[in-house]
């Protein structure tokens, strides 16, 4: 029961995007196409869930002083096998995410949760919450993707669903989505969609509206 | 207009880390609340980014790039997939120095933005620049107009999103929206302004 309630804390409630602000570079930069957005999470969630693993293991024999570095490297282990598989089996996928699948290794998301939580639990409940992470990850950038590529193109998963003018169709594919500023517009949309409904996500204000009194008559 | 100066205004405008290229965000939105804190931040990552690209590129050029053991006779040799912990470790290494050295000898500057080294080990945006120097290939003076461009832009960008923010705590904003919200829609207004700079270079 406790392993589900650490399962399904981060979808929402705790969302690593929306409300811990972990993890977002990637998460903007690979979502012009749903199969970038995809393969991206599935990369993602796998460095995380071993990464929790390994680090949970060993975590009686990590000195507090060096154990960042540790962590890092571990990090980065997994990352580069990551890598490897992908230019080896998806290649062109690879090229197109250059960079940002070794910037894994950076994600704050990674780090933060292996910091946080699997430095000091075991490593079933650390997998879990590493899962859970990354499914919460994954559901922001598939909807963000989703949207990114459906209403830039038209297209979701390169399988045309509208018909674009340029095919003869009625579809007037806007071209801004497919560029960076809509990306930014999308996820603050997304992040005041998420806190109407849950209203405790939403922040203090730094400053109160001087009341306006009613002048006396 | 080439070579160093021309690098270094691509960097720093047409190819900016958080704005056009999504890097460093995480620190780019949490740490732009106050304006203080965001100049301590775009001045540590300047440094670091301007330090640690030109390291790297005489590193990965000597050590790890194919061919590189061609004088000891071993020209089959290829260490590129090493280059991510190389990385790793130099950065990491670079920092825990110029926070000594900062400690030691300018206490002053070490109090203005000591808090924000040890992040940027596991900033994207320093990894990053690494990153695309190998993958664009550039030379050691391009590495440098590369990282210090960069890390302009970086500096750049959060100061002006944090002098936005400060104005914006006085905004009547819908509560949802409140803080992380706004901060994204301004990013993204901020985003379209420089994708203005894209014609800055020509074709």
């Amino acid at each position: 029961m406790a392993l589900w309630t650490t399962l399904t804390t981060p979808l929402i409630r705790q969302n690593p995007i929306t409300l811990q602000i972990l993890g977002l570079c990637s998460a903007l930069a690979v979502t012009t196409k749903l199969d970038t957005a995809l393969t991206m999470s599935v990369a993602l969630t796998v460095v995380l869930v071993l990464s929790a693993f390994a680090v949970s293991l060993i975590r009686r024999h990590i000195p507090g002083t060096i154990r960042l570095i540790v962590q890092i490297i571990i990090v980065a282990s997994l990352v580069i096998v990551i890598d490897q598989v992908l230019q080896a089996y998806f290649f062109d996928i690879s090229q197109r995410l250059s960079v940002f699948v070794a910037l894994i290794t950076t994600n704050c998301l990674v780090l933060g949760r292996t910091e946080s939580f699997a430095r000091s639990n075991p490593p079933l409940p650390s997998m879990v919450d590493a899962l859970g992470n990354g499914l919460g990850y994954s559901l922001i950038l598939v909807i963000i993707g989703s949207l990114r590529e459906f209403l830039g193109t038209g297209a979701l998963l390169g399988y045309q669903i509208l018909r674009t003018t340029d095919q003869g169709g009625w579809f007037q594919p806007l071209s801004l989505m497919q560029l960076a500023p809509s990306a930014f517009f999308l996820l603050g949309l997304l992040v005041w969609a998420i806190r109407s409904i849950r209203t405790e996500q939403t922040e203090p204000t730094e400053h109160e509206a001087p009341r306006v009194t009613e002048p006396a008559e | 207009m080439t070579g160093f100066g021309a690098l270094f205004l691509e960097a720093m405008f047409v190819e900016n880390m958080p704005l056009t290229l999504f890097l460093g965000l995480c620190t780019f939105l949490a740490l732009s609340r106050r304006l203080e804190t965001a100049v301590g931040l775009g001045i540590a990552v300047t440094f670091v980014l301007g330090v640690t690209v030109p390291l790297n590129q005489l590193i990965y050029t000597a050590v790890l790039a194919p061919g590189a053991w061609d004088w000891a006779g071993r020209p089959e040799l290829d260490l590129s997939y090493l280059s991510l912990l190389a990385f790793i470790g130099v950065i990491a290494a670079t920092v825990q120095l110029i926070e000594m050295v900062l400690e030691r000898f300018f206490p002053a500057i070490h109090g203005a933005f000591g808090v924000f080294l040890p992040l940027l080990t596991v900033q994207c945006a320093i990894l990053a620049g690494s990153l695309f120097m190998v993958e664009r290939s550039y030379s050691f003076t391009d590495s440098v107009a590369y990282g210090l461009g960069s890390g302009a832009g970086f500096a750049l960008a959060v100061i002006l999103l944090s002098a936005i923010r400060t104005r914006m705590a006085y905004a009547d904003l819908p509560a949802g929206l409140r803080g992380l919200g706004i901060a994204f829609v301004v990013a993204g207004m901020m985003s379209l302004g420089f994708s203005s700079f894209a014609q800055m270079v020509g074709p």
